[in-house]
């Protein structure tokens, strides 16, 4: 990736998502344990709900009942992953 | 690693076998140059959701991709056979604009998925493989789904000569990673083929194309549709990011599912990867590739709606096919798996 001494290290903040940081990156927990991600962006958990901190893994996303309450989400069941 | 290493893509398949007569006259064409011109016409009145169009549509959409054994590549671009594949096409995407929801914005479309039902979601089947899912519905999900995951992000990497700038930049990032960010081992189609032989399957190119039902086959198409036409940039964005939101969770609830059912370590690494990958891709593909698009090119707002919502209504017609046949203890596929071996004594692979 076209990273060099030169090239500030972008950060971008979302108040209602993970910080995205570019890659790679290494996280240092409270007691010392590091976590490294060679991604070319790094998605890292702000919320503390995630099952694979320090990286987000989207569950800070709002909750809504399968099949009612939000308006469009109705006719939205959650799908399967296909990416 | 536990699996030697797999590589799908040094197979071609044979032609699927045809549905009905538009799927029987491409075949005929590819084999023994018959003419399709009398078929372009019967296109018209064909269900476009049924597995006659669908399979006729998947074989010549797979000339772009890997072909078929005993045809020769350079029938890509026959003539004949894009005239009837625009027939074709026509039928498939008339359809899905008069059956989608209207009017979103591409924003409010998008913001309908990024929300996460709280508990059970009946109609998921993601939700279903996770609690009650059984490892022969998960080897029949894997195998349907082998249709596009051993060509993971291939459909998409058609829309990079379309896009520019920061659409271009951050598309082309996401896509990076898919393809295993300069690693063939980590190329998420090899990883897929890795799951694949955890499970037991065959995992040449292309191999289940027989088994799959026609709402199997539509999800397949509709990449291929969006991404080989200039005209549709919007709709393969849409479609891409809606497939990139819907990721994360979902395969955090597979990974789960391969655990308890004791699938091996490689199966489970395929969606450990996508649980991580896509919360950073959803991110990237919202703000920039959707959001520089839009920038670039507002008027593509409607398409990248229809792109979110056509994958959508393919994937809820795929999901209901699977729950109804899987909840009264039925195979959803057209032709039943062959029972899973017996795991084999580990042999150490020299790589």
């Amino acid at each position: 990736m076209p990273d060099s001494a030169e090239r500030p290290r972008r950060v971008t903040v979302d108040p209602d998502g993970p910080l995205l940081v570019e890659g790679p990156v290494e996280v240092v927990g409270d007691d010392g344990t590091v976590f490294t991600s060679r991604r070319f962006t790094v998605a890292i958990c702000t919320c503390r709900r995630s099952r694979t901190y320090p990286w987000c893994d989207t569950s800070h996303r709002r909750r809504v009942k399968p099949g009612g309450g939000q308006a469009r989400t109705t006719d939205s069941p959650e799908r399967d992953p296909a990416s | 690693m536990t699996a030697p290493v797999v590589e799908s893509r040094l197979y071609s398949p044979g032609l699927p076998a045809p549905r009905g007569e538009l799927s029987r006259g491409v075949a005929a064409a590819l084999l023994r140059d018959e003419s399709v011109a009398a078929l372009a016409r019967r296109a018209a009145s064909a269900d476009p959701y049924g597995e006659d169009l669908q399979l006729a549509l998947y074989v010549l959409y797979e000339l772009h991709y890997q072909g078929f054994r005993g045809v020769p590549d350079e029938r890509e671009w026959d003539p004949g056979l894009l005239a009837l594949r625009q027939a074709l096409e026509q039928r498939f995407l008339n359809a899905l604009r008069a059956d989608v929801p209207p009017g979103a914005s591409a924003e409010q479309a998008l913001a309908a998925l990024l929300v996460e039902p709280v508990g059970h979601d009946e109609a998921s089947v993601s939700h279903h493989l996770q609690r009650d899912g059984e490892l022969w519905q998960l080897r029949e999900y894997a195998a349907l789904r082998s249709l596009y995951h051993l060509k993971e992000a291939d459909p998409h990497a058609w829309v990079i000569p379309r896009l520019h700038g920061r659409a271009k930049a951050a598309m082309v990032a996401i896509e990076f990673d898919e393809f295993g960010a300069g690693r063939a081992e980590e190329i998420h189609a090899r990883l897929f083929a890795d799951l694949m032989a955890d499970l037991g399957l065959e995992t040449a190119y292309g191999h289940y194309a027989d088994a799959a039902p026609a709402e199997a086959l539509a999800p397949v198409n509709l990449m291929s549709l969006f991404g080989l036409h200039r005209a549709l940039r919007g709709a393969l964005v849409g479609h891409f990011a809606s497939v990139e939101v819907t990721s994360s969770p979902g395969s955090r609830r597979l990974a789960a599912a391969l655990r308890r059912t004791g699938a091996g370590p490689a199966a489970q690494r395929f969606y450990d990867e996508h649980v991580e990958a896509d919360a950073v891709h959803e991110q990237v593909v919202r703000r920039d590739v959707v959001g520089g698009l839009l920038d670039a090119e507002p008027a593509l707002d409607a398409d990248v709606a229809f792109g979110v919502e056509a994958t959508g209504f393919l994937e809820d017609r795929l999901a209901a096919r699977l729950l109804a046949a899987w909840r009264q203890g039925r195979s959803a596929l057209r032709e039943p798996l062959h029972p899973q071996p017996p795991p084999q004594p580990s042999t150490p692979v020299a790589s």
